[in-house]
């Protein structure tokens, strides 16, 4: 069993999508990783040896962010914006889309499931 | 699409010269201005700077944080108070 930065990986997938699965971990930055430690990137998971899985997790602690540590960071960047009260920051209290998109409609990942108002007006054609 | 590091940070000249003045005077005083495309720069740290959002001046106390945003983005254009139901 692989496990790297304290997420257990898959065992059936290629080693590219394999590391996707640690938060922080992207395609280009699995093969990135893949290609400086010389492994191939079609090579499964389970075929991975103890040595490999001992590299990667060496390269991917000293030299990339990732998980916990990348979680917290995207948290404090996003409480700081919030703290110095700029727009940005004002949108993420409400809870809103910070880069100009249109509000009216869509905008539902930000805005969450859609909350029915009662009595509201349909629009007339 | 960011600019071009070559010029450097974008601030309105006369804002520019009025921040070095409130510098030197040590004096708390207000800067108005209406160039909210500003960026704000290290220098006005400490000032407070009322930005204009089209209908009144809004005061704006500089800090670090701040740096290297913008003075419209800490002076909203909209006041969305709810919709009509929503008022309780």
């Amino acid at each position: 069993m692989a496990r790297i930065a304290g997420v257990d990986l898959p065992r059936n997938k290629r080693g590219v999508i394999g590391l996707t699965y640690i938060y922080g971990i992207g395609h280009s930055l699995a093969s990135e990783i893949l290609e400086k430690i010389g492994l191939d990137e079609n090579t499964k998971v389970v075929d991975w040896t103890d040595d490999n899985v001992r590299e990667l997790s060496r390269v991917i602690q000293d030299e990339y962010k990732v998980e916990g540590q990348l979680r917290s960071e995207v948290q404090t960047n996003i409480k700081r914006l919030m703290d110095i009260g700029c727009y940005r920051g004002l949108r993420h209290r409400r809870g809103l889309p910070l880069r100009g998109q249109r509000t009216q409609t869509n905008a539902r990942t930000r805005k969450g499931k859609r909350k029915t108002v009662a009595n509201k007006k349909k629009a007339t054609k | 699409m960011a600019r071009s590091i070559k010029k450097g940070p974008y601030v309105f000249h006369k804002l520019l010269t009025k921040v070095q003045r409130a510098k030197e005077s040590k004096k708390k005083s207000v800067i108005k201005t209406w160039s909210r495309a500003s960026m704000i720069i290290p220098d006005m740290v400490g000032e407070t700077i009322a930005v204009h959002n089209g209908k009144t001046f809004v005061p704006v106390f500089i800090t670090e944080n701040m740096v290297g945003h913008k003075l419209g983005e800490f002076s909203p254009t909209r006041s969305f108070r709810g919709h009509g139901g929503n008022r309780k």
